[in-house]
């Protein structure tokens, strides 16, 4: 059996778990003649919506944990609870989406079950013993096939987009609910966690800019900016930028795409001196076109873009600025 | 306050990956290595702590000898004294080994509070911190972009996704895993680097018996997803076609 972690706060279920359903879904399909059964677990207070949500889902069955103890997300609670259900239900693998939730709290349930934990797949493929799930390693600039080893069951969790949420398999009638009952010592929770917050309201809305010209560590220097922003103005593009641009303080942080920044659409995204680490390639590569110039030929971003310049930026800048011009 | 800062040496950003003959890890021979970027912002963090709360930094690696001069330049920033687990085979290990290596060697430390990296730039697995609290039995808390020490408990913002934040307590001794951009790094001094030389390097071994949970079975250079059309020319040339292509061809501008 395969076992889906969902993940929701404040019973909104995050839609990266239907990613994830269509992950189990694949890996059930090729698990041999009788496909393997999919159960999802969802596990939070209150959690009656999101659990009606998931039964839309083409699997054996939705399983609950509602507890005043998870009612906000700790690491220990949901470790505690998590182990229970697996005890229970004996899955062969157990599969999540890999965000930051899941980077808080699955190393620590698989270290605890002392079981194999593959994070941030973004493929599965046949192996010649089990499937073998491909992940991107040296920030991109290789990929690597991995086999996990011991008992099962074995913990993946998947890239969010590796697999599209809107493919996920729809039952022809809602999935069986069925509530389990674990036992959290609410003492033993360590963490105190306190209410989200977004820090001051962005100023800055790139989720709706048509055109982006973000730059990355290539600008070299605060000083270089300008030069950015003449061609953003040239393009009557939004300047945006990669986080260590942001970290640095040279631009600020609601100018950030990716992961921990704004996810960004635009009709073309221009990315000067950007490698193209996969924090930032997840805010932008919903991009209609991408443009990258880079010095390094080797650079991850040239994956993913549709025009590319090996060359440097201060040269070819101001070239792009003066044809833009005639 | 007796601090722990766990680092791991990467190859450099400006690496050209090659594999080796088996074609499942790097060529070691040609790379070049640097602290990873991560654990440079959870040394930082450390040594600030330190100085406003007083006591010792221990900076930990898990790696092959070449791991002692990232140990030396964390010890020149400002690191009192080093751990090093020695070992050829933690250079591509999994977290597990990796972690246990760590644990074992730390564990008699007691230490308050241990730091390190979200993750690493090299397998990226994400993963070391969380197993080692656990190994230690610690509470932890990852992805953090600010520290405050109270008396026998520690607050943490957590990052969250989307430009959303969490403050969690947690009591000491706990672990946390810090991220980049957290604070500004300070180099080396001449005199913090001639320092260095004197401080310790204690050298311990990876305990027997433990086995990976997983392995690197393939490593390739990326298939490409997208055909990008390359421009040549020189930058001025590239620069003019590539504008014409946007105008006349993606009609994007």
């Amino acid at each position: 059996m395969i076992l889906v972690i969902a993940e929701q706060r404040s019973g909104t279920l995050n839609r990266a778990t239907w990613e994830t359903v269509a992950a189990a879904q694949q890996l059930a399909a090729a698990s041999g003649p009788a496909a393997e059964a999919i159960a999802i677990v969802a596990l939070g207070s209150q959690i009656d919506g999101v659990a009606a949500e998931l039964a839309a889902a083409q699997v054996s069955e939705v399983v609950t944990i509602d507890d005043p103890a998870l009612a906000l997300y700790t690491p220990d609670g949901y470790t505690a609870a998590l182990q229970q259900v697996i005890a229970e239900l004996a899955p062969t693998l157990v599969l999540l989406p890999h965000t930051y939730q899941t980077r808080d709290f699955a190393p620590k349930l698989a270290a605890r079950l002392e079981r194999a934990l593959i994070t941030d797949a973004t493929a599965v493929k046949p192996g010649s013993s089990g499937p073998v799930f491909v992940r991107s390693m040296f920030q991109g600039k290789l990929t690597a096939d991995v086999a996990a080893h011991g008992p099962e069951p074995h913990v993946v969790t998947f890239q969010i987009g590796a697999f599209r949420g809107d493919q996920a398999g729809r039952g022809p009638a809602p999935a069986p609910i069925r509530a389990i009952h674990v036992t959290i010592d609410a003492a033993a929770i360590r963490q105190t966690p306190e209410a989200p917050f977004q820090e001051a309201k962005q100023s800055v809305d790139l989720s709706q800019a048509e055109r982006i010209v973000s730059v990355g560590r290539g600008i070299k220097g605060q000083e270089h900016l300008p030069l950015a922003r003449q061609l953003a103005d040239a393009l009557g593009a939004e300047l945006g930028a990669s986080r260590p641009i942001c970290d640095a303080g040279w631009l600020p942080m609601d100018r950030q795409v990716g992961s921990s920044g704004q996810t960004v659409a635009p009709k073309v995204y221009v990315a000067l001196g950007i490698s193209g680490a996969i924090q930032h390639l997840v805010g932008m590569k919903g991009s209609n076109v991408v443009v990258a110039i880079n010095k390094d030929p080797d650079a991850p971003i040239f994956e993913i873009a549709d025009y590319g310049i090996v060359g440097d930026l201060f040269e070819v800048v101001p070239a792009m600025i003066a044809a833009l011009k005639t | 306050m007796k601090i722990a800062v766990c680092i791991k040496q990467v190859p450099s950003r400006d690496w050209h990956p090659r594999l080796d003959d088996a074609g499942t890890w790097i060529r070691e021979s040609d790379a070049t290595y640097e602290m990873n970027e991560p654990d440079a912002y959870a040394l930082e963090e450390s040594l600030r702590l330190k100085e406003k709360h007083g006591g010792e930094v221990v900076v930990c690696s898990a790696g092959p000898a070449r791991v002692a001069q990232v140990l030396r330049e964390a010890l020149a920033r400002g690191a009192d004294r080093a751990i090093h687990v020695d070992g050829e085979a933690l250079a591509g290990a999994d977290a597990f080994v990796v972690a246990a290596a760590l644990s074992a060697a730390m564990a008699d430390e007691r230490f308050d509070l241990i730091l390190t990296g979200l993750q690493s730039d090299d397998q990226g697995l994400g993963q070391i911190g969380v197993v080692l609290a656990e190994r230690l039995g610690l509470p932890h808390a990852t992805i953090i972009m600010d520290v405050a020490v109270e008396s026998s408990s520690i607050r943490v913002k957590r990052e969250l996704e989307g430009g959303w934040f969490q403050w969690v307590t947690m009591p000491l001794p706990a672990l946390i895993t810090i991220q980049s951009g957290i604070n500004q790094l300070r180099y080396a001094t001449l005199k913090g680097i001639m320092g260095a030389k004197k401080k310790e390097i204690r050298k311990a071994a990876p305990p027997d018996g433990v086995s990976p949970r997983q392995t690197i079975v393939g490593l390739y250079v990326p298939e490409k997803t997208k055909k990008t059309q390359l421009i040549d020319g020189s930058p001025a040339q590239a620069a003019v076609e590539l504008v014409r292509r946007l105008r006349e061809e993606a009609r994007v501008i």
